[in-house]
């Protein structure tokens, strides 16, 4: 392991704990680092906390969630966007690229549509987007060719673009009073609405999905090399890439079916830790989970303390994405080939 | 221990390439494959390395049919030298010799340090320690090509199989190259290569194996079967001899 990674990573934990005292202190109402501190020794030893009881509320009962949900997601979506990047050979890559975003957005859609509970829209979004690149994967692996990466690629941007179409269709049939909104909205992405109880099914299955990946970080340099070559050394890379995939994807679903579609961390967050770390997944990986928990946390932070009114998740990730990816590309080109 | 492919007929689902191929690798042994560009060159290549299934005939390994082997075994008795080509992410040189350990263990077995010590001694064999911690994206073809071998060497194969090993590299390089190849026979291990050069052929193999359009026509140690007439129907153009005065050995010189 080379000895220049460990400040990277050093720096990558450090980003998640500053976002995690922001994301605690900031907002409606302000909390001294000491209250935080005095909130969680308490919590930790069972003792009766010193700290004002609205304090006390506002971190276990409202902001706790939340902050646990945005690192969550952020650590799950960039996470997914790492491996994709290494399993497409293709810096450019997001999570979404196998139609797991449209899918779900198109089972949320439907959820409201038919005016469901919070949970059964979640759950029509989570299966969506794990029904959605079912079909890509399954489309894809009929069509024999010698370039079993690009065609899935091109399934994704196909039925990718149908789903945008179905998506499109139930907003023109939709309410335009009551349902059309709540779909705009969740579309755009929010951690707003989390409550305890998502944040058990959220935990379970983005911990399953991002340990399947972490224990694949080796794995993962090989796969990214072609195909043939990865089978040469012995990788079967079929069954490698069935995994990945679906690991990312469950992870991916399960964070849009809670917050809605968040574009830009599953892109911009690998690109971030590639300049901290270098490229080997085995760092990579870790990495990206850290980084991708305390960037979405403070993009979470600014969403509902920098106006008046929540701004959604997916207008702020492109708004500080796209300078930040123009950024990266001037510099950190070296990281990617070279050429 | 030997390599060998029986009345293979190879291609793609659309397509024959090759018919009534028979091909064999002794260990210790350096094979040279030569043919014009689309003579099937690569499509045999892949199809001894098990990466490409035959539509007819066999390829065996150590006695055994090598599609019966799975990647992994297949992996630790045969290694894939591809062209030098520029990786996708910036990987350093270490991480992608280690790559060659990636058969043996399980799926998440993670590089050991006795992993870490088989790398170092094959960038040494090569006379490429100094580049462990560089960028593979940043350093030269013939660097490159170097690596690739000090990859395949730590998977500590008995076979290696490289594609075209010479083409993209300068003169020097290519010397460099071919003199580690004739290491490689020497060591003990089979190798088989391709090359759009005989004069490769006939400084590193022990014998040529001659593809035309799909077909094998001429095979044999290189002194005999790489002559003036085999080479020109091989290549469809003239070809001139030339010869050393002192030394009596010989060159060929297309057109």
């Amino acid at each position: 392991m080379g000895r220049s990674s460990v400040p990277g990573m050093l720096i990558a934990f450090i980003i998640l704990i500053a976002a995690l005292l922001l994301a605690f202190t900031l907002g409606r109402y302000p909390i001294s680092v000491g209250d935080l501190l005095h909130v969680f020794t308490a919590k930790l030893t069972g003792r009766e906390s010193e700290a004002p009881t609205t304090a006390v509320n506002v971190i276990l009962q409202i902001r706790g969630p939340r902050v646990f949900a945005a690192v969550l997601v952020g650590a799950a979506l960039a996470v997914a966007g790492t491996a994709f990047q290494g399993l497409f050979r293709n810096p450019l890559v997001s999570p979404d690229l196998l139609g797991a975003s449209s899918g779900a957005a198109l089972g949320a859609v439907i959820g409201i549509y038919f005016s469901l509970g919070v949970l059964a829209i979640q759950a029509f979004a989570f299966v969506g987007g794990l029904l959605a690149v079912a079909a890509v994967y399954l489309i894809g692996s009929t069509i024999s060719t010698r370039d079993p990466i690009l065609v899935l690629v091109l399934c994704g941007v196909v039925i990718g673009s149908l789903l945008g179409a179905g998506v499109g269709l139930v907003k023109y049939i939709a309410d335009p009073y009551n349902q059309l909104p709540a779909m705009t909205f969740w579309l755009l992405g929010s951690l707003a609405a989390i409550n305890k109880a998502d944040l058990l099914p959220l935990f379970s299955l983005v911990a399953f999905g991002t340990l399947i990946l972490i224990a694949l970080r080796w794995r993962m340099n090989v796969m990214s090399l072609p195909d043939e070559e990865a089978r040469a050394l012995g990788v079967p890379t079929g069954l490698l890439r069935v995994a990945i995939v679906a690991a990312a994807t469950l992870v991916t679903s399960a964070s849009v079916a809670t917050a809605g579609i968040i574009g830009w961390v599953g892109l911009l967050v690998p690109h971030i830790a590639r300049t901290l770390v270098g490229p080997d997944f085995a760092r990579l990986i870790p990495a990206a989970a850290l980084l991708g928990g305390g960037f979405l946390l403070l993009i979470d932070t600014l969403a509902r303390t920098v106006a008046a009114i929540e701004i959604p998740l997916g207008i702020l990730t492109a708004v500080v994405g796209t300078p930040f990816f123009i950024w990266l590309l001037t510099g950190v080109s070296k990281t990617w080939s070279g050429a | 221990m030997i390599l060998s492919g029986h009345d293979l007929t190879i291609g793609y689902i659309d397509r024959v390439v090759g018919r009534r191929l028979n091909v064999t690798i002794t260990a210790g042994e350096v094979l040279a494959l030569l043919g014009p560009n689309g003579s099937g060159k690569t499509t045999l290549l892949k199809t001894l390395l098990g990466l490409l299934a035959t539509q007819s005939g066999e390829v065996r390994l150590a006695n055994r049919r090598l599609s019966d082997y799975s990647s992994r075994e297949r992996a630790r008795l045969l290694a894939y030298v591809p062209q030098s080509h520029v990786a996708t992410f910036a990987f350093t040189v270490e991480t992608i010799v280690l790559m060659g350990r990636v058969a043996i263990g399980n799926v998440f077995k993670r590089p050991t340090a006795i992993y870490r010590d088989i790398a170092a001694r094959a960038l040494v064999r090569f006379g490429i320690a100094h580049l462990r911690e560089r960028p593979y994206t940043m350093i030269s073809g013939g660097e490159r090509q170097l690596v690739l071998l000090a990859r395949a060497i730590a998977q500590e194969p008995r076979f290696i199989v490289l594609d075209e090993p010479t083409t993209s590299l300068d003169f020097g390089n290519q010397g460099k190259v071919m003199r580690e190849i004739r290491q490689l026979g020497a060591a003990g291990h089979g190798v088989l290569f391709t090359t759009h050069d005989p004069n490769h052929a006939m400084r590193t193999a022990d014998r040529a194996y001659l593809l035309r359009d799909g077909a094998c026509i001429g095979e044999g140690a290189t002194e005999p079967i790489l002559s003036r007439t085999q080479l020109e129907a091989l290549y469809g153009v003239p070809v001139e001899l030339i010869c050393d005065r002192d030394t009596s050995r010989i060159a060929f010189l297309p057109g």
